[in-house]
């Protein structure tokens, strides 16, 4: 037998349309803004409600991405994930109204310094918490849904009886750090100084994310236990690990974007974290089960769509996502970027 | 001769409420080839599943280099040193290939002289280096599994039908890289149904029934001895 290999190497033949299809939700967002545009009419409306929509769709974003990779990783479906958000928001709010001589200040530092204090403050609760949720919670449940369902919806209800405890059992009100109140006017729209800085981290934190799973050897683990974990295994990582650590990160996630969704409402409850997961769940299941970047285009339509149709039809705003979502999953049954799952 | 670098003894595996392995026993050799043969469905690759863990064995013990390996999770099973190339390839698709490398290297970067040697063996790697895996086509698909669990020195590999649905240029290239492999002093164990294959690359066979060893010994025997083929396997092996 020879060994020399006389085969030319030459890819799988992929057909055109199939690279097409791999790319149109990349084209959706852009659509989704230009049709918005033709349907507002007003440029300067069309801004403002454009501006919202990403700054929303970013907060979104940044809870869904934990949630769509523990689901990823370990077929794990957590409800308690929205215990996490408001958590984090009555801890960094917390912080917020302790500094608030900080807060207060007509000083972009020292707001900025008192916004990133209470952020920290809030992963680090939400990561804990995460931790632990993981450990007494989930762990007990891997690979059983029904059960899975049912004790984290009991976790996220305890969590949010005891922020009832703690905090007590009224929203509270708030406003935003003093140089981030108000709006530019820009092109005769009046786009708020916060959403713009929400845009900023969630773009930050996207490209952030990218570097980690395309850069370093963790990220890759992740990246290829989502797709077959049973292999990442057989090549010697821990995936239980891995999937500790992608939990108590996608926690603290949670806890960042309740922070930013406290400071975009100036207003938190402890249910607001419950309320939110329906639009974190059709992000999660627009996206793809398990895609990040799924989940961030997911989430930016998600986003778009809610403010403009909030705008043009007030009463549709939520069902608007609801068609999108069955739109979406006519089209795609997986999801706009299905992951390619082993078996 | 030298201690086996694998052992099983009466290992019983069940599949949800199917019992498929009913006492393997099976010693495989240091430095050589070993051939796990038989009919499709007999538990061949249940067995190597078994070994690395994907499977827990439910009665009897896997020893592995003098250590009992039994109820070691799968990860350890690795680390300890078993390569383990699955029937399916298990490729990440998202991953370029080199993705895919760097994720086989366990123990640090992969190292240069390394992969120069396997772009030797497997050309296709070097011109795809930096392409989706899930793109590749069958047979490239079939050289980076190969590659990735040859990225660092393992004791033992666990090579399941290699050269399923391939090319037969591509099976030289396969069986070129696995001598190279043994001659670098590795045990292999592997499921083949090829038996030219089988042939070119065995030194010893082993073959299962029913969940169960029914006959070891030198592959040459059974190569050279037609109605014991027949008798062992029937007429399912691709005779060549
Ligand atoms: N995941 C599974 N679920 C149920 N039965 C299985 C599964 N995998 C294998 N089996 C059964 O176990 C037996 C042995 O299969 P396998 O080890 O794959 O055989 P071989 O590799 O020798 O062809 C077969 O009868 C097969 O149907
Ligand atoms: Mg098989």
């Amino acid at each position: 037998m020879t060994i020399a290999p006389t085969h030319k190497p030459t890819f799988a033949d992929i057909p055109l349309s199939e690279r097409l299809a791999k790319a149109t939700p990349l084209l959706l967002v852009p659509v989704l803004v230009l049709v918005g545009l033709a349907a507002i009419g007003n440029p300067s409306s069309w801004l403002t409600l454009t501006v919202s929509g990403l700054a929303m769709g970013m907060m979104i974003f940044i809870i869904a991405s934990g949630l769509t990779l523990v689901f990823g990783l370990m077929d794990v479906i957590n409800f308690g994930h929205g215990a996490f958000i408001s958590v984090g928001a009555f801890v960094g709010i917390s912080v917020l109204l302790a500094l608030g001589g900080w807060a207060g200040a007509p000083s972009l530092l020292l707001n900025l310094l008192v916004v990133l204090l209470a952020v920290i403050a809030a992963m680090i609760v939400t990561g804990g918490l995460g931790w632990a949720f993981e450990k007494v919670i989930v762990r007990p449940v891997y690979g059983a849904h029904l059960k899975q369902i049912l004790v984290t919806v009991g976790g996220l209800i305890v969590i949010e009886q005891l922020i009832a405890v703690v905090w007590g059992p009224e929203e509270i009100f708030f406003s935003r750090p003093e140089t981030l109140k108000g709006a530019f006017t820009f092109w005769g729209a009046a786009l708020e100084k916060y959403r713009i800085l929400a845009v900023a981290v969630g773009l930050g934190l996207f490209v952030a994310m990218r570097l980690v799973f395309r850069r370093t050897k963790i990220g890759l683990i992740v990246r290829a236990g989502v797709e077959n974990g049973e292999m990442v295994e057989a090549l010697g990582y821990r995936l239980s690990r891995v999937f500790i650590g992608v939990f108590i990160a996608g926690s603290a996630l949670a806890g960042l974007g309740g922070v930013m969704w406290g400071l975009y409402q100036e207003v938190i409850t402890a249910s607001m974290g419950e309320e939110l997961m329906i639009l974190v769940f059709i992000v999660v299941i627009i996206g793809g089960l398990g895609s990040v970047e799924g989940a961030f285009i997911g989430a930016l339509l998600v986003g778009l769509l809610q403010n403009y149709v909030a705008f043009l039809e007030p009463k549709l705003a939520l069902v608007s996502n609801i068609a999108l979502m069955t739109a979406i999953l006519m089209w795609r049954p997986q999801g706009m970027l299905p992951v390619v799952k082993a078996k | 001769m030298s201690e086996p670098v694998l052992k099983l003894k009466g290992v019983e595996t069940d599949i949800a409420q199917y019992h498929i392995l009913k006492k393997v026993d099976l010693d495989v050799p240091r430095g050589s080839v070993t051939m796990l043969l038989g009919r499709n469905g007999v538990g061949k690759t249940t067995t190597l599943r078994t070994i690395i863990g994907h499977w827990q064995a439910r009665a009897g013990s896997i020893t592995f280099d003098g250590n009992d390996i039994t109820r070691l999770p799968v990860p350890d099973r690795a680390r300890a040193g078993i390569g383990f190339v699955p029937e399916d390839m298990g490729i990440f698709a998202d991953l370029t290939v080199e993705e895919n490398m760097i994720l086989a290297a366990i123990s640090g970067p992969l190292d240069a002289a390394r992969r120069d040697w396997l772009f030797s063996v497997f050309p296709p790697l070097r011109t795809f280096w930096n392409a989706a895996a899930g793109n590749l086509s069958g047979g490239q698909k079939q050289m980076l599994s190969i590659a990735r669990a040859m990225a660092e020195r393992r004791t033992l590999y666990l090579i399941d039908e290699p050269t399923k649905g391939l090319a037969p240029a591509i099976i030289s290239t396969m069986v070129g890289a696995l001598r190279e492999l043994k001659a670098q002093g590795a045990s292999i164990l592997m499921v083949e149904q090829n038996f030219a294959v089988a042939k070119a690359l065995g030194d010893h066979a082993a073959v299962m029934d029913d969940g169960r060893i029914v006959w070891t010994g030198s592959m040459a025997e059974l190569a050279n001895d037609a109605t014991l083929q027949e008798r062992l396997m029937g007429l399912s092996m691709e005779m060549q």
